[in-house]
């Protein structure tokens, strides 16, 4: 595998591991985005790895782009050779499906929808051949996900689902995107899914809506306050569906300061994933739960 | 010394150089859409280059001040009034505490950048006081600014002068975009490539700190291609990645969209390039249904032009003694 290299204009260098998703691509983006920051070069001010690409931003008058270039591809090799092993987090994410308020908003952008006489989640049930949206749910919750990328927005999270390539959900984003989209929405396009951290526009299909801030710019939220953004790519997420009662109680424990999520260490290694995935989920699920 | 703001504009935010460093985390560097203005104004003011000021859009805000100080008004024309008589912009002035600025209606241009001797002192949020509206952080309570806001001022010793017209930089009709093609380029074909270059576009209304678009050119040609798996089914649709400022993407392949100040750092959109650093300042200062062209450069005529526009802004210095 080569990596792709391309000037994103004269201030960024734009790396495509590959043109598909895969957690391989997504750890040569880590190493190789990971080897630039150790390598401390002159001129280099942002280092951004993506889900299989990755974006470095430097300044020409500094460092020619030439040279910068010469730099990467040196660094290329060790990048994909270097061991995907992970020490890392999993965390539960709560989330309250079928929530009034993301189905109040996709009411009002049906006619950018595929589907207009479905819910997002009635679609997203019906492309992936589910039948129902209990299924669909099921099959969301079921397993853990993978931050494979933060960005978009503040803090935002894309999800890459830790499951066989053939059981992964995909469904296609609006046709044209919304507008809004309540802050904290669950959302899904293509192989990902995301946590919407801002209100704002969006085009992925929206499911539920997590109680849990994930961006707090004013750094009051009390696991909020060293870092503004929860999530690094690399974190492990487990969703936990939720009902309204619960979801009310936990917007109350949060606008008291006093809920705590549940995030526990953990280490992920892609061989082991790769040779067994539900015996690394099952480890994964033990670390969560403290067993 | 403090600055209130009687009536806020259209949308007035505080903005310096931008916040580098946060990208990785979604949080766009921010800061003056049209830098060079920007500069300029902090110049004409005596201030620091980077200190922050007031970056108003299209309808300007009506401001009082507590304390004498020097003020400069400078980007696109949009005319200033110092007790209801008319200023010159790129002009610093002197004003006293009472003293009410307000504007006329804007007349070419898009941004007006208005600085105070002190520099606008509002809290350093991740080493920078511009203001990312979308993200609540920074700048004024986060936010662009409400009648009956009061902005706290620096200390500044002032400065004078005027910018003459030649020493200025403003995009021309129709406005140049230069342009290094790359990133997704390889996903259109070369005949759909040369169009994209040879039509004049338009900006739409959707024209914002976060990325302007535009409309009235040819939708694009893709080569053919199986979707990668996780790209979705459009052939516009890619891997989600990260989009460098200035880049061109293109939803559907119908309307390019230039990622600007506040981007979105990521997202699943082919680009078709970056519009060069040099001609960033120059996007900002565009209205909604300005005609507009991309033009192609390589490498070598980017850096070439950025180093047109530093030369520029160390003309501004000279010719103000700095």
């Amino acid at each position: 595998m080569s990596i792709r290299f391309t000037f994103g204009g004269d201030e960024h260098i734009f790396g495509e591991v590959s043109e598909d998703m895969s957690l391989e691509s997504f750890f040569t983006s880590l190493s190789m985005t990971n080897a630039v920051r150790e390598a401390g070069i002159r001129g280099v001010t942002e280092i951004c790895p993506a889900n299989a690409s990755f974006q470095i931003k430097f300044d020409p008058d500094a460092i020619r782009p030439d040279d910068l270039l010469k730099e990467l591809k040196g660094m290329e090799a060790a990048a994909a050779k270097s061991d995907a092993i992970l020490k890392t987090r999993i965390m539960e994410i709560p989330v309250f499906y079928q929530d009034p308020w993301t189905q109040e908003t996709l009411m009002r952008f049906r006619e950018r929808h595929q589907d207009p006489t479905k819910t997002d989640l009635e679609y997203a049930a019906e492309v992936n051949g589910l039948g129902t949206v209990e299924n669909f749910i099921k099959a969301h919750s079921s397993q853990p996900w993978f931050v494979s990328m933060v960005g978009f927005v503040a803090g935002l999270p894309f999800l890459y689902q830790m499951v066989e390539r053939k059981r992964q959900l995909q469904v296609p984003k609006y046709l044209r995107p919304r507008t809004d989209t309540p802050k904290l929405t669950i959302g899904h396009g293509g192989c990902f899914s995301c946590i919407y951290s801002v209100r704002g526009a969006g085009g992925y299909q929206m499911f539920g809506i997590t109680p849990m801030p994930i961006y707090d710019p004013n750094q009051q939220v009390s696991y909020l306050q060293d870092e503004m953004c929860l999530f690094r790519p690399g974190d492990i997420v487990k969703w936990k569906p939720i009902g309204r009662d619960q979801y009310d109680a936990t917007i109350e424990a949060v606008e008291a300061n006093r809920f705590e999520p549940v995030i526990r260490p953990a280490t992920f290694s892609l061989t082991d994933f790769n040779r067994d995935m539900a015996g690394t989920n099952a480890k994964l699920m033990e670390a969560l739960n403290g067993r | 010394m403090a600055v209130k703001v009687i009536s806020p504009g259209l949308s007035t935010t505080v903005q310096d150089l931008g916040r580098p460093g946060y990208y990785h985390l979604g949080i766009p560097i921010s800061g003056g859409m049209d830098r060079f203005s920007l500069r300029a104004a902090n110049m004409l003011v005596g201030n620091d280059e980077g200190a922050a000021v007031l970056e108003a859009v299209f309808l300007g805000p009506e401001l009082e001040f507590t304390a004498p100080a020097t003020v400069a008004v400078t980007g696109g024309d949009l005319p200033p009034k110092l007790n209801g008589a008319d200023r010159q912009g790129w002009e610093a002035f002197p004003v006293k505490a009472g003293d009410r600025l307000s504007f006329g209606f804007l007349k070419s241009g898009a941004r007006a950048y208005i600085a105070v001797s002190g520099g606008i002192d509002v809290p350093m949020t991740l080493g920078s006081r511009s203001t990312y509206t979308l993200g609540a952080l920074g700048g004024h309570e986060g936010r662009a600014l409400k009648a009956g806001d009061e902005l706290p001022v620096g200390d500044g010793a002032g400065g004078k002068g005027a910018i003459p017209a030649g020493l200025r930089r403003m995009p021309a009709s129709p406005a140049e975009l230069r342009m290094l093609p790359g990133l997704y380029w390889h996903r259109i074909t070369a005949e759909s490539g040369k169009r994209f270059f040879a039509d004049t576009w338009k900006v739409a209304p959707e024209a914002d700190r976060i990325g302007y678009r535009f409309r009235g050119g040819t939708a694009l040609d893709f080569v053919p291609r199986e979707q990668p798996f996780g790209a979705g089914s459009n052939p516009s649709n890619i891997v989600d990645a990260c989009y460098p400022y200035g880049s061109v993407q293109v939803p559907g392949g119908t309307e390019p969209i230039v990622l600007h100040r506040d981007a979105v750092s990521g997202g699943g959109y082919m680009m078709l390039g970056c519009v060069i650093s040099a001609d960033m300042d120059l996007i900002g200062q565009l209205q909604p249904h300005a005609p507009a062209r991309f033009v192609e450069v390589t490498m070598d005529q980017a850096l070439a032009a950025r180093h047109d526009r530093q030369a520029a802004i160390q003309r501004v210095r000279d010719h103000l003694g700095r």
